[in-house]
């Protein structure tokens, strides 16, 4: 580290100091490429702080065994990439319905199946919303620097905490694995879930007298309850009322949406007066914002939409861009995701053009560029 | 006086879902007594458990309790044991949850050798879903799906567990009620990785279509075959036949995964 | 200005570090923004490895090398894999006894016993990358010489002073080359 605290810090190790920072005290994951670097380094570092990693046999254990931490009361992640992604899905179903505080990271590469395992990809973002079966809420974050990997890691911590429920840092092979000059912040806030206040017999885990967010008890500090992954009633018992699963269901839904201004980050660059503009997460947005760049210097009057949290989708932002521009360019690593989120909401009121990718290499600027040209 | 149970049930979520003839509601108050003898307090302890009948315990007993995905109990348990370790983790499930979808995670907390007390209630059938072979099913026998009898070879769980590196393994049945509950204390108190098996019955699913169709059928099967270890060591294979061995099966001293991984590391008291 | 420089040869020459070595001092020494990769998976073990290394005064969006300022090819294999994309009249750093046959096309090509002086000079293999390192900047001056020096010193804790020779050793390669 030099004197002003720069380091030159790789995407993968970002996101372990990011956990760190906000507390996290339990790893558990499986090696997978490209996101090897994230347990190496937890492995050695959560021992300096207290916490414990553990190397588990396969990646449905190591997202129980992050969930079992949580509900024990210790703020936990797994990291994984997609083809553990895909065998988490189980068990990330049992986080959404128990709604028990998680992060999983999501160091995506090409699919599907083994696919392209040290490649650039962004072909999981409906996976993320729809992976596991049932309907649920989630919450899905998409860093695109080095430095948003360990902010918006943190990021991700707050918001599984303060709103109960497993959160997705999505992230790429490339932001991954790219080393980049980063001063780390050292003043970032960081959130811890709501525990009970009431005396133990009265504690009901899932008790919204509060609001949406029921207060989480951890086992062993005297709230003894029961945790089930089958619909409950506010007791945490199972239930097979129906109208009760639906009420229940809706809350976690609802707990989200009510919340959108909190959850739903997005970065707008020269966009005030864009008329035509170029919507990118990730390895993605980056390309982006030096085509915008480009695409000024030749009067083309170019913006980014770069969202950080894609899960609940930036709905809002977009509806702002109805009567504002004539052309919003959808770029991803994947054969088209997002651009049927952007085109739903855009209604019409402009058009929507993709452009899409899925051969290991990232979308250039000049790709982009060339698709500002066009009329 | 008779012993009183209701200090450890949840009252208000029985009748349980077990069927008449069910060997469970034994297992379920040999496990209260066990605890209760062992003087564990009920905030210090932890239930988990998978999918199926056996897994519906966790429900009726008032522990901090959790009723996890098909298979998956093991894993969970040991983050909740790795977050903290102060805490007394037994885990529960019948021979599918843990011998097939959870095999993987039943051979490597063996092999870890963490400190947590698996119970697997073994009915060697698949009962919540209506009776379908369990990798436990003897071969011959009937099932749903094995309509011509099973043609696969069947696990002995306690072997498994065994050979994967269990530092204590025990066998019993329900219908041995005095020896059960022993066993669950010894289970329970042992360093290490713990595993006690329970042999079960399932009228419903496995008896009645295997010539036990009364739950006393399978007490009477479990009293005629159950074996203590020496005795049974001391047969030909002929004689072992459809018999099971009981008692304490293995019991090593090896060292307890947590703790030597917290000495490796460094961390002390986490 | 954006600075794009390609390290490549064969898993072992050390090349992925001395990339990192190289942002480390633009990055933390010389306050100039660094952004380094490299080739992962079984293209990193043996057969032709690569790193790459953006550096600029501006902030860097898009963090791969596309056409090379330079270009570093300490094997055949490497130059044939990763000679693609390199500038019109770009530099061109070879090994002269592991490529041994230079690139046609308008390069400035500069063939330097890197690996037999690391052998019979420097007594080991290992400082190979140190060498390029001071024969890359000699050439291709995209950070203070100081700042080199201090991260190298602080990479190689234990072996400051061969390293540094090294570093000293490749420059000298450089400016005989350049005299030719």
């Amino acid at each position: 580290m030099s004197k002003n605290n720069k380091q030159l810090l790789q995407g993968n190790e970002a996101v372990a100091y990011g956990a760190l920072y906000a507390g996290c005290r339990f790893f558990a994951g499986y090696p997978i490429t490209p996101s090897t670097e994230i347990a190496e380094k937890l492995a050695a570092e959560l021992p300096k702080h207290g916490g414990r990693f553990i190397q588990m046999e396969d990646e449905i254990a190591s997202m129980a065994a992050i969930i079992g931490a949580s509900i024990a009361g210790a703020k936990s992640l797994t990291a994984t990439s997609g083809p553990g992604f895909s065998l988490k899905q189980e068990n990330l179903g049992f986080a959404c319905i128990t709604e028990t505080p998680c992060v999983i990271v999501n160091v995506q590469r090409g699919g599907p199946s083994t696919g392209l395992p040290t490649a650039a990809s962004q072909s999981d973002i409906m996976q993320t919303r729809w992976g596991t079966h049932g309907d649920h809420p989630i919450i899905v974050v998409t860093p695109s620097t080095v430095l948003e990997q360990f902010t918006e890691t943190v990021r991700a911590f707050n918001l599984a905490e303060k709103y109960r429920t497993p959160v997705v840092l999505l992230t790429d092979e490339i932001i991954g694995h790219t080393r980049e000059s980063v001063t780390l912040p050292t003043e970032l806030e960081v959130i811890d879930r709501t525990r009970p206040t009431v005396p133990p017999e009265q504690y009901k885990p899932f008790d919204t007298t509060q609001g949406d967010v029921p207060p989480m008890a951890d086992f062993g500090t005297g709230y003894r309850f029961h945790i089930t992954g089958l619909n409950h009633d506010i007791s945490g018992f199972p239930s097979n009322n129906g109208q009760m699963a639906e009420r229940e269901e809706i809350r976690m839904q609802r707990k989200l949406d009510n919340n959108y201004d909190d959850i739903v980050k997005v970065e707008e660059f020269m966009c005030d007066d864009a008329e035509v503009v170029v919507f990118a997460i990730g390895a993605t947005a980056r390309s982006a914002k030096d085509a915008v760049l480009a695409a000024r210097k030749k009067g083309i009057k170019a913006g980014l939409l770069k969202p950080l949290t894609i899960w609940p989708f930036p709905d809002k932002h977009i509806s702002n861009y109805k009567n504002k521009v004539k052309r919003m360019i959808v770029a991803e690593l994947n054969l088209g995701q997002m651009v049927h989120e952007v085109r739903r909401m855009a209604e019409g009121a402009f058009e929507v053009d993709g452009i899409f990718r899925v051969d290991g290499e990232p979308i250039t600027p000049s790709q982009i560029l060339t698709a500002l040209e066009e009329r | 006086m008779a012993f009183q149970y209701d200090k450890y049930l949840r009252n208000d979520k029985l009748p349980h879902i077990w069927c008449p003839g069910c060997g469970y509601g034994i297992i379920l108050k040999a496990l209260i007594r066990a605890i209760d003898a062992l003087g564990w307090s009920k905030d210090e302890t932890v239930i988990a458990s998978g999918i199926g009948c056996a897994s519906r315990l966790p429900g009726y007993v008032d522990f901090n309790t959790i009723h996890t995905t098909h298979g998956r109990s093991l894993a969970f348990a040991t983050g909740i044991k790795l977050a903290n370790s102060k805490l007394k983790v037994i885990v529960l499930g019948g021979d599918g949850d843990m011998s097939a979808i959870g095999g993987n995670h039943l051979i490597h907390a063996c092999r870890r050798n963490i400190d947590l007390s698996l119970l697997v209630l073994n009915n060697n059938i698949y009962g919540m879903t209506g009776g379908q072979f369990s990798p436990t099913t003897p071969t011959g026998c009937n099932a749903t799906t094995a309509p011509y009898g099973m043609t696969e070879n069947n696990f002995d769980i306690s072997n498994l567990a065994i050979g994967a590196g269990a530092s204590f393994v025990a066998r019993t049945s329900s219908f041995h009620v005095a020896q059960m509950e022993d066993l669950m204390k010894k289970t329970f108190q042992h360093k290490g990785f713990s595993m006690l098996e329970i042999i079960s019955g399932c009228p419903t699913g496995f008896g009645r279509r295997n010539k036990q169709p009364e739950g006393f059928d399978a007490l009477e099967w479990q009293k005629k075959n159950a074996t203590p270890l020496t005795r049974y060591n001391a047969m030909t294979g002929e004689e072992r036949a459809g018999r099971f061995s009981t008692g304490i099966l293995h019991e090593a001293d090896r060292p307890e995964y947590i703790e030597v991984y917290d000495r490796t590391v460094g961390l002390k008291d986490a | 200005m954006r600075n794009e420089i390609r390290l490549s040869g064969s898993g072992g020459q050390g090349l992925i570090t001395a990339g990192i070595i190289l942002a480390k001092a633009a990055a933390l020494y010389d306050d100039k923004f660094a952004v380094q990769s490299q080739s992962y998976g079984p293209e990193a073990r043996g057969g032709a490895s690569k790193a790459e290394v953006i550096i600029s005064e501006n902030e860097i969006n898009f963090p791969k090398v596309q056409n090379p300022d330079l270009l570093v090819a300490l094997t055949q294999e490497a130059l044939g894999k990763y000679l693609k994309g390199v500038k019109e009249g770009g530099i061109i750093i070879i090994d002269t006894l592991l490529t041994p046959t230079p690139p046609q096309g308008n390069y400035k090509v500069y063939s330097l016993p890197i690996v037999t002086t690391a052998a019979e000079e420097l007594g080991s293999i290992l400082t190979t990358n140190i060498i390029t390192l001071g024969a890359l900047n000699a050439l291709y001056p995209v950070v203070t010489d100081e700042a080199l020096s201090k991260v190298v010193a602080d990479t190689f804790k234990k072996a400051v002073e061969i390293n540094a020779k090294a570093l000293a050793v490749g420059k000298e390669l450089a400016e005989k080359a350049k005299l030719m």
